[in-house]
């Protein structure tokens, strides 16, 4: 094999950053110019969505700020366009960019949150079952089996449709983000718990296990400092790809009227939003957003994948 | 073989009874039925003889022996929204729901069977590059912004197409079919390609791996040596072991058509369950739901179960294995 010599640059740098800058990790990140374009991608949407009270042109929650007369005008190149509103506004007279910079930052938190939380509960639930087995091993994966054998989109529309009715409904509004998180956090749990079982399983009988158990160490200490850091590779990549699936997740029950109401737009709101004009031929209402999420979307899956593939060296 | 079967029906049957469990205990406990059931001035005493009427006031499992007995019999109680009968509502809309379900698995199977078996012969062509690319995105779009774009190009832009309902049906017995008119297969058109596309890309990318893994393999490489013609080696001895796998994914596909009907429903504003199902989420109608739960459960573990059943026909090498550990 060539030796691989790293350029005076990174030969500049002080330890840990080149320890990095030399890892496997970046260098098959370097080798793959899709993975390359897809992180610019990711991070110019995750960073304007951040820095959107900044650069966004308009506050689109100001509702003084708001005029009927200024409703669903077109994109700027087009006649009847006007530079103030750049990508055009909506029905409420809303500046579409400015909606879709904070949307994206709704979309955002909603999906990150999501895949913590199910990170949270499908680690925990996988430890469990994996180190205790019996019969709280079979209880957690006959629930996991079951739950699999339906799509995740339906249990979560289900989950968010039933917290919805037992609220009460004036405290929707502000409730309305949690349901959300809650909702797809609970339908996608399973793929963390099955992983982490099956890899607890395998790390439980090995050696350092026995080692530490055998000079005295509390179980939850075994579980927590020595066993989870070896069984939680897997589980970051697994959340990189959920966090596609959760994002999309967010944005089609928003679209679909259960998600986040038009007063706090989401993404896929903004959609469903421009969904009603699209007919009478304004269709930057819901196609920039949709440009948007697709591109997050579409981004993220190549980092999970990308990251899958390098994390797995006998894909190589 | 008979053990296998009963195990899986018992299997089955206990699914059913969670899913029917879990759809009870929505219907009970969330919300008041009464409340939703009679008006403001109803006294206490009134609602009372309502509850025990209604047998609210017997215990948990007497209660969901009795749902689960009615529910056997497609009797889900009264719709909260519409006062009529749920089983008679969901009578209603099931056929659209159906033929929209079938007409995109059928096209997905059409477009994607044949664009993985070309992709998986062809690897390092430019077509087969391209159909990948283009797959990629195709799983990352979302189900309604492809419904939105087609209907903004075909219906819009073009005016070819219907951008929402059914068209005109007509009425056989209990179903109405689309299938019979014009104005039904325009109208069909753009929903079922919403549909399908994500199943599209998700066969031909299950053909296309299940291709090359085939492809490898030492017979392949034996017919080849006997010479055979690449067409027979290709389609007589690969694609015949590629298809049991794609087989099993298309069961299971099934029943997620029927799941993301629900969205291209919606977003083509389809008279079928899945708009039912999210009007009732819309308006807190708990009877539909727990219907629509329940209905949607028994679709996946009879198509679960059936394709079990099919591999295990289907697959020889399955069941030597299984009666040599079995005897």
């Amino acid at each position: 094999m060539a030796e691989i010599t790293a350029p005076p640059s990174i030969a500049a740098l002080p330890g840990r950053l080149r320890r990095f800058a030399e890892s496997d990790l970046l260098y098959s990140f370097r080798r793959s110019p899709v993975t390359v374009v897809a992180a610019a991608v990711a991070f110019i949407v995750v960073a304007s969505a951040l820095l959107a009270p900044l650069i966004a042109p308009h506050d689109p929650y100001d509702l003084a700020s708001l005029s009927l007369l200024d409703a669903t005008d077109p994109p700027a190149w087009l006649a009847d366009g006007n530079w103030s509103y750049p990508l055009g506004t909506d029905n409420q007279g809303r500046d579409v960019l400015s909606t879709i910079l904070y949307g994206t930052r709704l979309s955002l938190a909603v999906g990150v949150s999501a895949v913590i939380l199910s990170m949270l509960l499908g680690v925990t639930l996988g430890l469990i079952a994996g180190w205790r087995g019996g019969w709280i091993d079979t209880v957690i994966m006959r629930v996991a089996d079951v739950q699999l054998s339906f799509p995740a989109i339906l249990i979560a529309l289900l989950i968010d449709g039933v917290a919805r009715t037992m609220l009460p409904r004036d405290a929707q509004n502000e409730i309305t983000i949690y349901v959300l998180i809650l909702a797809i956090a609970l339908s996608y749990w399973v793929h963390f718990a099955r992983t982490v079982r099956g890899s607890t399983m395998v790390e439980r009988n090995k050696e350092y296990i026995q080692a530490a158990r055998v000079i005295g160490v509390r179980p939850a200490r075994i579980v927590v400092g020595h066993l989870l850091p070896n069984v939680i590779g897997p589980v970051l990549v697994i959340g990189t790809i959920n966090l596609a699936t959760a994002i999309l997740t967010e944005a089609t029950l928003s679209f679909l009227g259960v998600g986040l109401p038009p007063t706090q737009p989401s993404l896929g709101t903004l959609i469903r939003v421009g969904n009603d004009y699209l007919l009478s031929g304004d269709w930057w209402i819901s196609i920039f957003p949709g440009i948007v999420l697709a591109l997050l979307i579409l981004s993220v899956n190549l980092l999970g994948d990308w990251l899958r593939d390098a994390f797995n060296p006998k894909l190589r | 073989m008979l053990a296998f079967v009963i195990q899986r029906l018992l299997q089955s049957v206990l699914v059913m009874l969670t899913v029917a469990l879990i759809a009870f205990a929505l219907f009970n406990y969330v919300g008041d039925p009464i409340n939703s059931m009679v008006g403001q001035d109803t006294t206490l005493a009134d609602r009372e003889r309502l509850r025990q009427e209604l047998g609210l006031n017997d215990n948990f499992v007497v209660q969901f022996a009795r749902f689960v007995g009615h529910a056997t019999e497609g009797n889900f109680g009264l719709s909260y929204q519409q006062a009529r009968p749920v089983g008679t509502i969901i009578l209603e809309k099931m056929p659209a729901t159906l033929e929209l379900s079938f007409m995109a698995a059928f096209l997905a199977l059409l477009f994607g069977v044949p664009m993985g078996i070309y992709t998986g012969l062809n690897r390092s062509s430019w077509t087969s590059q391209a159909l990948l690319a283009i797959s990629l995105v195709g799983v990352s779009l979302p189900t309604f912004l492809i419904g939105i774009l087609l209907i903004l190009i075909f219906a819009v832009v073009l005016g070819w197409l219907p951008s929402f309902g059914r068209g005109s049906v007509v009425h056989i017995g209990w179903w109405t079919t689309g299938f019979l008119t014009v104005d039904g297969w325009r109208a069909i058109i753009l929903p079922s390609i919403t549909l399908a596309l994500f199943q599209m890309t998700l066969i031909m990318r299950l053909v296309r791996a299940e291709m090359i893994e085939v492809l490898r393999t030492d017979y392949i490489k034996f017919a080849r040596a006997r010479g055979l013609t690449s067409r027979a080696v290709n389609f007589g001895h690969a694609l015949k072991n590629t298809l049991v796998p794609v087989m099993t994914i298309t069961g299971v596909q099934l029943g997620s058509i029927i799941a993301f009907a629900v969205i291209t429903e919606t977003v083509f504003q389809w008279p079928g369950m899945g708009l039912m199902f999210i009007q009732a989420v819309t308006f807190a109608d708990i009877p539909v739901m727990a219907a629509y739960l329940v209905l949607v459960g028994f679709f996946f573990v009879v198509i679960n179960l059936v394709v079990d059943l099919l591999y295990y026909v289907v697959d020889p090498r399955l069941r030597v294995e299984r009666e040599v550990a079995g005897g």
